[in-house]
C-alpha cells in the first residue's frame, strides 16, 4: 500500500527552495562578493508560489507522487538563478524578473490544471479534438505573415503587440493525448495485424496511414516552420507511444527509417536544414566558426563546457556573455561552465528522476489510455531534454528547443508545468488505494422445498 | 572574497546539489528495493502467548466438513471465532451456491462452541431445528450451512 508521503514531500520541497536560495547567493558572492539584496525577496517569492503550488496538489490530488513537484521546483528554480546570473553580466535579454513571472503564471496553470481536471481519463473523451487543437496551433504560425510570427528564422511564434508565445508547445502536449486516445483505440489491429519477414513484423499497408500522415506533418513543420525541434519531438513522441502501445520493434525501425530518410532528403533539398548539417559536421572549421550563422554559437558553447570542467568556474565566475543566447537554447552550457560536469549531471539525473517518477505512473496506472499518456508525456520531457543537450553536444544536429523548465520562455514554462499538472494528476489517481472491492460472490440462490 | 572562500562556496554547492539527488532516491527506494520489512532476523523472538488453558477432556478440537463441496476439510480449533461463509475473509470460504457471504459464526465461550447465525438467507440448522440465537453446540451434531454439513469432534 502506498503511502501519502507528504512529509517527504514538504521536505523536499524546502530543501529544494534552499538550494536556489543557496545558488542566488551563490552567484551573488562569485560577482562582487555580497550576497544579493534581492535574495531573500526571490527566496521567498518562490518559496511561497511552491507552497501554494503545494497546497493545491495537497487538496486536489493527495495522493499525487512525493517527488514531482520538488524536483520540478528545482531545476524551475537554477533556471531562475542562471538567468538572474545571466542578467548580471549584462547579456542583452536576459531577465530575471520576467522569469519569475512566467514560473508564477506556470504554477497558476499547473494549480488551474490540477483543479479543473478532476479525472484525466476525461482527455480520452477529447481524442479528436485534442487532435484537431494540436494540428491547428502547430499550423497558426505557419499560415501567419512572417512579420506576426517569425523570430530568426524560425516562424513558430504568434505575435501581438509585445506579446509573443509559442503555441507549438502547447501543441505538442495536446498532440500527445491525440497520440494516446487514437493509440488505446487501435493498437491491437497495429499490433496483431501484419506479416513477419526476417526478424520484424510488418504491419499492413492501412496500418501505417496514421504514422505516415504524422511523419509527412512532421516533414511539412520542419520545411515551412524552418522548426527542426519541434517536428524531432513530436515524431519520436509518436513512435515512442507507438511503441508502448503495440510492443512492436518494427514501428521503431520504420520510424527511425522515416525520419533519418526525411532529414536527409530535406537536407539535400532544404539549404536551411544542410546548413544545420553543416554546423554540426564541420563546428570547427575556422571559416565556419566566422560565418554569420555559422558554428560560432555552438563552438562558443562547447568552449564554455570546457573550462568549465569537472567543478566548473563556481557560480557567478564564469563567461556566459559570450555565449549567443546563453539563457535561452544554451542555458544548459553556461550552467555547465559555472556547475561543472558535476552540476550538469546532477542537473540530468533530476530530469532522469522526473522521468522516472512518469514511467512510474505509467506502470502503476490501472487503464491503457493513462498508461499511454503518462508514457508519453514522460517520454516527451525526456526527448526534449536529449534534443537540446545533445544539440548543444554536439552529439545530433542543434536545433532551437528549449530546455525545459531552465531556459528563459514564458510558453514553454507554462506547457511544461500543464505537463507536470497532468503527471501529477495521472499520479494520484495511479497511486490512490483502489475503492474496496464489493465482494463478488454472486447470489446467494435461495433453498426451494 | 578569497579564491578559498569561493573554492569551499563551490564545491559546497555542488555536495549539496548531488545530496538532493540522493535524497529524492532515497525517497522512491521502496520503488527499487520494496517496501521495508520489519527488521526480523535481529529483533528478540516475540514469546508465543500460550495457550490459557488446554482443551479438557471432552471438548472439540477439531471441525470437520462432513457433508458438501468441501467434504473431508478439517480445521483445528483454537481460541479463536471461525467464521463461515462464502467471503474470501472467512475462516471457512465455503464454494456452496447456497451459503451466504458471511453465514455463520462459530465461537468459543466457557468451554463451549456457540454456532451464531450472521443473519444468512437459507439459514443455518443444527441438527433439524433452525439457529435463531447463539446456541450451544455439542460434540458429533451437524450443522448445516447451504449444502455444507459440519460438526465438531474430539
Amino acid at each position: 500500500m502506498t503511502a501519502k508521503r507528504r512529509g517527504a514531500q514538504l521536505g523536499m520541497l524546502a530543501f529544494a527552495v534552499l538550494i536556489v536560495m543557496g545558488a542566488y547567493a551563490g552567484v551573488g558572492l562569485g560577482i562582487n562578493g555580497k550576497i544579493p539584496s534581492g535574495m531573500l525577496g526571490y527566496g521567498l517569492g518562490l518559496g511561497g508560489l511552491m507552497l501554494a503550488a503545494y497546497l493545491v496538489l495537497a487538496k486536489w490530488a493527495p495522493w499525487a507522487d512525493p517527488l514531482l513537484l520538488p524536483l520540478v521546483t528545482l531545476v524551475n528554480g537554477l533556471g531562475l538563478v542562471m538567468i538572474y546570473r545571466i542578467e548580471q553580466a549584462g547579456q542583452p535579454g536576459a531577465s530575471a524578473t520576467s522569469q519569475l513571472m512566467w514560473t508564477a503564471l506556470g504554477v497558476v496553470m499547473f494549480s488551474a490544471t490540477l483543479i479543473v481536471l478532476k479525472d484525466h481519463r476525461t482527455l480520452q473523451r477529447l481524442t479528436y479534438t485534442a487532435g484537431f487543437v494540436g494540428v491547428v496551433l502547430l499550423a497558426i504560425p505557419a499560415l501567419l505573415p512572417g512579420s506576426l510570427s517569425e523570430v530568426q528564422g524560425a516562424k513558430i511564434w504568434i505575435r501581438i503587440g509585445g506579446f509573443s508565445i509559442q503555441p507549438g508547445e502547447f501543441a505538442k502536449l495536446a498532440l500527445v493525448v491525440f497520440f494516446a486516445g487514437y493509440l488505446v483505440a487501435k493498437r491491437d489491429v497495429l499490433a496483431l495485424a501484419g506479416r513477419r519477414l526476417l526478424f520484424i513484423d510488418l504491419p499492413r499497408a492501412r496500418d501505417l496511414g496514421p504514422v505516415l500522415i504524422t511523419w509527412g506533418f512532421a516533414i511539412a513543420t520542419l520545411v515551412l516552420e524552418k522548426d527542426l525541434g519541434t517536428s524531432l519531438l513530436l515524431f519520436g513522441a509518436f513512435i515512442a507511444m507507438l511503441y508502448i502501445a503495440t510492443q512492436r520493434t518494427s514501428w521503431v525501425l520504420i520510424g527511425i527509417l522515416l525520419f533519418v530518410g526525411g532529414a536527409f532528403l530535406a537536407g539535400q533539398v532544404f539549404s536551411h536544414v544542410e546548413a544545420r548539417f553543416n554546423v554540426w559536421l564541420h563546428a570547427e572549421d575556422p571559416a565556419l566558426y566566422d560565418a554569420g550563422g555559422g558554428s560560432y554559437q555552438l563552438m562558443q558553447g562547447m568552449f564554455a563546457m570546457g573550462s568549465g570542467g569537472i567543478l566548473g568556474t563556481g557560480l557567478g565566475q564564469g563567461y556566459p556573455k559570450l555565449i549567443p543566447l546563453s539563457f535561452s537554447d544554451f542555458i544548459f552550457t553556461a550552467t555547465g561552465e559555472e556547475l561543472g560536469l558535476t552540476g550538469l549531471m546532477a542537473i540530468l539525473m533530476i530530469y532522469a528522476l522526473i522521468v522516472e517518477r512518469g514511467l512510474r505512473t505509467s506502470l502503476a496506472a490501472r487503464d491503457p489510455f493513462t498508461k499511454l499518456l503518462a508514457g508519453g508525456l514522460s517520454f516527451i520531457l525526456a526527448w526534449q531534454v536529449f534534443i537540446i543537450v545533445g544539440g548543444v553536444t554536439r552529439l545530433i544536429p542543434l536545433t532551437g528547443l528549449v530546455t525545459p523548465f531552465m531556459s528563459a520562455g514564458g510558453s514553454a514554462l507554462l506547457a511544461n508545468w500543464m505537463l507536470i499538472a497532468l503527471l501529477v494528476r495521472m499520479s494520484d489517481a495511479a497511486r490512490r488505494p483502489p475503492p474496496q472491492a464489493i465482494q463478488d460472490e454472486g447470489l446467494t440462490q435461495v433453498m426451494q422445498r | 572574497m578569497s579564491e578559498l572562500t569561493l573554492l569551499l562556496i563551490r564545491l559546497a554547492f555542488l555536495a549539496v546539489l548531488w545530496f538532493f539527488v540522493i535524497a529524492a532516491v532515497g525517497v522512491i527506494r521502496t520503488d527499487l528495493f520494496g517496501p521495508r520489512t520489519a527488521p526480523a532476523p535481529t529483533r528478540k523472538p516475540v514469546k508465543q502467548p500460550r495457550p490459557v488453558s488446554k482443551p479438557k477432556k471432552g471438548e472439540p478440537r477439531q471441525l470437520i466438513v462432513t457433508g458438501g463441496p468441501l467434504q473431508g476439510t478439517i480445521i483445528n480449533l483454537t481460541e479463536t471465532p471461525i467464521t463461515i461463509g462464502r467471503a474470501n475473509d472467512a475462516t471457512l470460504v465455503l464454494s456452496d451456491d447456497y451459503a451466504s457471504s458471511r453465514h455463520a459464526r462459530l465461537f468459543p465461550q466457557d468451554g463451549q462452541w456457540i454456532v451464531e447465525d450472521l443473519g444468512s438467507t437459507n439459514g443455518t440448522y443444527l441438527e433439524r431445528s433452525k439457529v435463531t440465537r447463539p446456541t450451544p453446540v455439542p460434540l458429533g451434531v451437524p450443522i448445516r450451512i447451504g449444502k455444507t454439513v459440519i460438526e465438531l469432534r474430539k
